[in-house]
């Protein structure tokens, strides 16, 4: 429970105060709309249907004004730079910002359908209320003109017995608009379901542009100012009185005839900031996209893998980071994330990439036709971006586990911490590494054991074998596995990864590992790193729990779970 | 724009037709609003979109991800056969339906967005793609290869006849121990 408190209380506590504030604001405007004076008179033509949707309306230019905070990738660096001091929770929040863009995106969506359908009713009543079907006032009211010369404002935005709610609509600028942008969110939302994103994130990213299409819709949705309020007029027209008496509106001095003005647009206040920071971050973009960046080595591995090294001016990285790059010879469109396999402490920055898609195969398959010693296409990088992993460094006995792809962070890890070993800095604690490798097959992960390899006869020569345990585990063996385990068993090195330490097949029995790092190191705090699934990480989370004790003297586990 | 199936994306944006185009005609037979008639269509018209768009097609490449309990809607729409697998057919029966939501207002967000499925179905349609069911894959029973069938041919290896016979006074050069008498005289 208390683990759960660290891990996400804070984040709770953001989506309690968001969801106070939507909350508050329906209710704020809700109240503003059915109990104004001011709106007395529209209420008698539609009833309650006008805060049902101006309350959504409030909490809309809220959510707009929020979405398009946690896309911008650079300023959450910014602040992410900031928080250093701060304290980790913090910053680890920074990292749910697709989460919470979806959140809201919903938020949008649920009160875009309240607000439709709101007005939906709004229009049908007002153009009943225009042909008289809903009572003496009402018609009175419908009938006000919009005249100069008789002094007279309207307050029915119908105006004729030949509009049809339709017609009405497609007339008015906030119908017009309102069904534009409607359509555009429906259209981006479809777009971005898990299923096509995961699939075909071109049609997903480029259709998500539409959102350029909703902000300027947006903007000019409440420029026709169609919700009207009632002016004070001089003398004041006394509401209650005057209801009763329709003929005498503008004979006697009680009541002169009501005026109506529309309310001053708002949306714009609500969204021209966040808009104008998105802009600042796509031209960052841009700019960091001119900025020149040179190959110092390309090297082709097994399995078609393509590891790039890098080199920007003025670029600085920390362990467990990422970039975006974007190569205009293949599309000038598509910026794709990468994680970084090097070290901080490296003179130039490495991603290891794997032949997935399009993009991808284009990549290799350029790069293979290059010259030998050729500088590889014009590539442009933006980044680097997401939570350092510093906290590897503060413990000192670290187990990491690595699933799958997310081995990719560990190189960077494990390299900075050799260096850092090497270099006798003071900020590494560490003393001893666990690293667990699983892995269902080693296709196109050779490169990482190659770089084990490297470590391993480091730490030989060094006389520092207990530096770093490792333990592989090939989940997806089968039958031709165990036959060729069989009869290379007495060999000294693994027969799938060249490593000392021999392969393990099947999942990892975590009791074991667990109890065997507790007798290992007594009296240790052990740090737990997770880079995979999320059922590996209830399941290392439950044994953190289990095998720690409360005895300073024993052994104490902690559990990261690591968003890389 | 990559090796896109369009039948995906028109899935998921018929689907989200259909309950707009539903939505809009319950708002209008609620209401009670004028031409209210065409909002009962659209809600009729709504739901049997929804249906149809319910059970996810089989990708061509790569696994497919079901829709929770999609499964009898799969029978039921692979009942169908050619009409349901064809995606001209499902662009035109779509386009069809959607044209009376023009009519009313409430149900026009409906008839716009069944529009654009329409054209999306009609692309994947161009692009030769068609529906096909995802049906649970009965597991093909253990094939062991048909030589099991037919009686050995030759016996089974055993060491040569000098160390077959177990003698009492030579029992450490046995090759193995007799539980009962193996020749005919003894």
């Amino acid at each position: 429970m208390s683990n759960w408190i660290i891990n996400q209380g804070l984040s709770a506590f953001i989506l309690v105060v968001w969801m106070g504030i939507n909350i508050f604001l329906f209710v704020y405007f809700y109240l503003f709309y059915d109990l104004g004076p001011q709106f007395e008179y529209t209420r008698e033509l539609l009833g309650s249907a006008l805060p049902w949707a101006r309350a959504p309306a409030a909490v809309l230019n809220f959510n707009c004004m929020l979405i398009l905070l946690p896309v911008c990738r650079n300023l959450l660096s910014l602040l992410r730079g900031s928080f250093i001091c701060c304290g980790r929770t913090m910053r680890k929040q920074l990292d749910k910002n697709l989460t919470f863009h979806k959140l809201v995106a919903y938020m949008i969506a649920l009160m875009t359908a309240v607000h439709t359908i709101a007005h939906l009713l709004n229009a049908e009543w007002y153009t009943n209320s225009f042909q008289g079907r809903y009572g003496p006032l009402a018609t009175k009211l419908s009938m006000l003109g919009d005249s100069r010369e008789l002094n007279t404002t309207y307050l029915n935005p119908v105006r004729s017995n030949s509009t049809t709610p339709t017609i009405l609509v497609f007339t008015t600028i906030a119908g017009l608009t309102g069904v534009v942008i409607t359509l555009a969110l429906i259209l981006m939302i479809t777009s971005s379901m898990e299923v096509i994103r995961r699939s075909y994130f071109e049609v997903f990213w480029y259709t998500h542009h539409l959102f350029i299409v909703f902000f300027a819709g947006l903007v000019f949705h409440g420029a026709g100012r169609i919700v009207r309020s009632q002016q004070v007029t001089d003398p004041p027209h006394n509401n209650s009185l005057c209801e009763n008496q329709l003929e005498n509106w503008g004979e006697t001095a009680d009541c002169p005839v009501a005026q109506f003005a529309g309310g001053f647009p708002q949306t714009w206040m609500w969204v021209i900031g966040p808009m104008i920071i998105y802009l600042c971050e796509r031209l960052l973009r841009f700019i960091r996209y001119m900025q020149p960046v040179s190959y110092r080595k390309i090297v082709i591995r097994p399995s078609k893998v393509l590891e790039l090294q890098l080199v920007k001016p003025g670029f600085k990285m920390q362990v467990g980071q990422y970039v975006f790059l974007n190569c205009p010879a293949i599309s000038q469109l598509e910026w794709h994330p990468f994680t970084m396999t090097s070290a901080p402490e490296e003179d130039f920055f490495s991603v290891h990439i794997r032949l997935v898609g399009d993009w991808t195969e284009k990549l290799i398959k350029m790069v293979e036709n290059l010259p030998e010693g050729g500088q590889g296409p014009k590539m442009a990088v933006d980044g680097p971006f997401g939570t350092a992993s510093e906290d590897v460094f503060d413990y000192e006995v670290s187990m990491l586990v690595g699933a799958g792809i997310g081995v990719t962070p560990f190189a960077s890890i494990l390299k900075s911490i050799w260096y850092k070993f090497k270099d006798s800095d003071p900020k590494l604690r560490t003393k001893k590494i666990y690293f667990y490798w699983l892995c269902r097959e080693t296709y196109a992960f050779e490169w990482f054991a190659d770089l084990l390899q490297v470590l391993e006869k480091d730490m030989e020569e060094r006389g520092m074998r207990d530096f770093l345990t490792y333990k592989l585990y090939l989940t997806g063996w089968d039958q031709s596995h165990v036959n060729h385990a069989m009869v290379h068993f007495d060999k000294e090195t693994d027969i799938i990864t060249g490593l000392k330490q021999k392969t393990s097949y099947g999942r990892p029995n975590w009791d074991r590992e667990f109890e065997q790092v507790q007798q290992e190191n007594p009296s240790s705090v052990v740090g737990t790193f997770l880079c995979g699934p999320q059922a590996l990480a209830k399941d290392l989370e439950k044994k953190c729990v289990k095998y720690s004790d409360v005895d300073p003297r024993k052994t104490k586990f902690y559990f990261n779970k690591e968003n890389f | 724009m990559g090796k896109i199936e369009w039948a995906m994306w028109a899935n998921e944006q018929s689907l989200a037709a259909g309950l707009i185009y539903a939505t809009g005609g319950i708002v209008g037979v609620a209401g009670q609003f004028r031409g209210w008639q065409f909002a009962a269509f659209g809600i009729a018209a709504g739901v049997f979109v929804c249906l149809l768009e319910y059970p996810r097609s089989k990708r061509g490449k790569g696994t497919s991800v079901e829709r929770t309990g999609q499964y009898c809607f799969t029978v039921c729409v692979n009942a169908f056969g050619p009409l349901t697998r064809n995606y001209y057919v499902r662009a035109f029966l779509h386009a069809a339906l959607c044209v009376p939501g023009g009519f009313m207002l409430a149900t026009v967000l409906g008839c716009v967005c069944l529009g654009i499925a329409s054209l999306i179905y009609l692309s994947a349609a161009i692009h030769g793609e068609h529906w096909e069911p995802i049906l649970p894959r009965t597991e093909p029973p253990k094939r062991v290869g048909d030589s099991i069938k037919e009686p050995p041919q030759n016996p089974p290896p055993r060491p040569p006849p000098e160390l077959r016979r177990k003698k009492a006074d030579k029992l450490e050069t046995a090759a193995y121990d007799n539980p009962m008498s193996v020749t005919v005289n003894e």
